[in-house]
């Protein structure tokens, strides 16, 4: 028995002397939205072996994905994220408004509202596109089935809803009325509303459910090179919306854990032309004009409406659109 | 006499109906029984495995022996590990002190421990969002002390004690309630001390029941998905269970690996049920013994 004891204290002692004798580590945690899944593993690998050269320091990332909204709400509970990469500003906004864990102009820190790429809203559908869906307004179609996230969860879910306002804002005559008439025939097509954008489009491409799904132009170029391009298509509407993806460290938290530098360079790291070049190859739209250029062609060009134009912020477009009670509220109910 | 004669053919001929035509039905009952459960758990099942092997054996090893697959194998076990035995110690005592006293507020208690079996998982772990989280009762104090409980592991822990909270003692106290208190009160007569006769009559009584009570526990501990999903955090690598797990593979399209994760719950689930059966064997013939 007491050998057994002085065993298990041996081991106990060698168990917690290893981490002295590690190398200097840190770790980071990147609290992001549904399909930036696989742009940010090749990247925190890249980042690794840059910030190794630059600072002599390994440094682990760890990921957490979900709804941009569900994530924002766990950072704001208390997961400990030192960035957070979300779908939109707004998200991001609630983490100030709610837990003031970030300054309220986090958004003016980094170049470009802090969005180091873009995306935009287009259509997946199925091979040879059977239901002629080419536009906005082939959706409203009655027997047309549409697959799209909850804008309540999802951030993707919000911007696919606006680019949708904005097209039928933008017709001949288009009004607010008719834009909300339009959206609220929309929503009548859709049969399921998944939480998160990665939930959709499983429930599309995995499921086989609706006729057209409503994604990222990333997550839809993502759907298309890993399940077939022998069973998928993607369309690209005559308008959609320029959607800025945001970034910022969250002060609180670095802070508290000594990662401020580490944190920065990392989010800075996204705007290199390496950072830029990982976005583009994993289909986000580059800001860097070299890099966009030499990606040019991968991306449609398309008439990219934008938030701050057309809705006048996020935070006015979430209290309008979203909140509780709002347009979403009031013809999804119907 | 002759009508005599008639009457008892009758009767047999009757009473022989009665015997053919129940097991026609019984055969039919027992027929969709098997084949409800063959499509709604064998098939799926089979299911499982045949993804988890699509691409060969080698894959499946692969997708297991990935670091975030052993980082979320590891914590469901620790956590198992954990959460199990403090249900157990808790059962016991609970199903003790309710079997074998009469004592005010005892039926409230009996509704107190079936409160996880009626509460939905996910606000389980939402009770524990709002306690512990940052905007929560606690929060703030705990993080003013570097105290990590939500989206940590003793917040997975907390939300699965909760979930499994009334396995053991649900197990136990119909049990003990049925054995009666004669042979406590004949060991106390005859000098034995509390704890004696809990160690030498109560427990020897109980010990399949418990046995029982803590395989249940335990798949239940294992699998758990909503509760845990809500307090994770779902970092991967740190807070990530094997059913969490599961649910990232399968959402990053990575279908085998996805598969070859769950089988491991689709095995856990082929010992339990072995294991469930033998105990019960067990405690059959322990009671014919008896």
């Amino acid at each position: 028995m007491k050998t057994l004891i002085g065993k298990a204290l041996l081991v106990a002692a060698l168990a917690t002397s290893i981490p002295l004798t590690a190398f200097a580590q840190v770790n980071l945690l990147n609290v992001s939205y549904d399909p930036t899944r696989e742009l940010y593993q090749d990247f925190n690998s890249a980042f690794a072996k840059q910030w190794k050269k630059q600072a002599r320091e390994d440094v682990t990332i760890k990921q957490s994905h979900g709804g941009s909204g569900k994530q924002a709400r766990a950072v704001i509970d208390g997961l400990d994220a030192d960035v957070v990469t979300l779908a939109l500003a707004y998200d991001i906004d609630e983490i100030h408004d709610r837990a003031k864990l970030i300054p309220q102009a986090w958004q003016k820190r980094l170049p470009h509202n802090s969005s180091p790429y873009t995306s935009t809203i287009v259509f997946l559908v199925r091979k040879g596109n059977p239901k002629k869906i080419k536009d906005w307004s082939d959706l409203v179609k009655p027997g047309v089935s549409v697959i799209t996230p909850n804008p309540k969860t999802s951030g993707g879910a919000r911007w696919n809803y606006l680019a949708a306002w904005g097209y039928a804002l933008k017709q001949k005559g288009g009004n607010e009325a008719q834009a909300k008439e339009f959206v609220r025939k929309l929503f009548k097509n859709v049969p399921v509303l998944d939480s998160g954008a990665r939930g959709s489009t499983t429930t599309f491409v995995q499921r086989g459910l609706g006729d057209v799904l409503l994604a990222w132009e990333n997550e839809a170029f993502l759907a298309v090179n890993e399940l077939g391009k022998d069973k998928f298509e993607i369309v690209v509407p005559s308008v959609s919306i320029l959607a800025e993806p945001p970034v910022t460290v969250i002060d609180k938290v670095v802070d508290r854990k000594g990662t401020r530098k580490v944190a920065e360079a990392y989010l800075k790291y996204l705007y290199t032309p390496e950072g830029q070049e990982i976005a583009a190859r994993h289909y986000y739209r580059p800001r860097d004009k070299k890099v966009a250029a030499k990606y040019g062609k991968i991306f449609p060009k398309v008439k990219l409406l934008t938030i701050d134009q057309q809705f006048g912020g996020w935070r006015k477009a979430q209290k309008v659109h979203f909140a509780d009670g709002g347009i979403f509220d009031q013809i999804y109910a119907k | 006499m002759n009508v005599a004669g008639v009457l008892t053919t009758k009767k047999e001929l009757s009473s022989r109906n009665e015997l053919t035509e129940p097991l026609l039905v019984r055969w039919l009952l027992i027929a969709a029984a098997l084949v409800f459960l063959g499509l709604f758990l064998l098939v799926p099942l089979a299911a499982v495995f045949s993804q988890a092997l699509e691409k060969g054996f080698e894959a499946y090893l692969a997708a297991l022996k990935e670091p975030d697959a052993l980082a979320a194998i590891r914590l469901t076990l620790i956590t198992a590990a954990i959460s199990v035995p403090l249900n157990l110690i808790f059962g016991v005592v609970s199903a003790w002190s309710i079997a074998k006293f009469d004592f005010p507020g005892r039926s409230f208690l009996i509704t107190l421990i079936d409160l996880p079996f009626s509460v939905s998982p996910v606000i389980s772990g939402l009770i524990y969002v709002l306690l512990f989280g940052l905007q929560g009762w606690l929060g703030p104090w705990l993080q003013a002390h570097d105290i990590k409980i939500i989206f940590a592991v003793p917040g997975i822990i907390l939300a699965t004690i909760f979930v499994t909270f009334p396995f053991v003692a649900r197990e136990l106290i119909p049990l003990m309630e049925s054995q009666g208190k004669d042979e406590e009160e004949a060991a106390r007569v005859l000098g034995a001390s509390g704890l004696q006769t809990f160690w030498r009559v109560t427990l020897p009584n109980i010990r399949w029941g418990i046995l029982y009570g803590v395989i249940l526990c335990n798949a239940r501990a294992m699998g758990e998905f909503g509760a845990v999903s809500v307090v994770s955090g779902h970092v991967r690598g740190s807070t990530n269970t094997i059913p969490l797990h599961v649910e990232i593979l399968y959402n990053e399209y990575n279908y085998v690996a996805a598969f070859a994760v769950a089988s491991l719950l689709g095995m856990l689930a082929i010992v339990t049920l072995v294991a469930k059966s033998f105990v019960e064997w067990r405690i059959r013939t322990v009671k014919g013994e008896e």
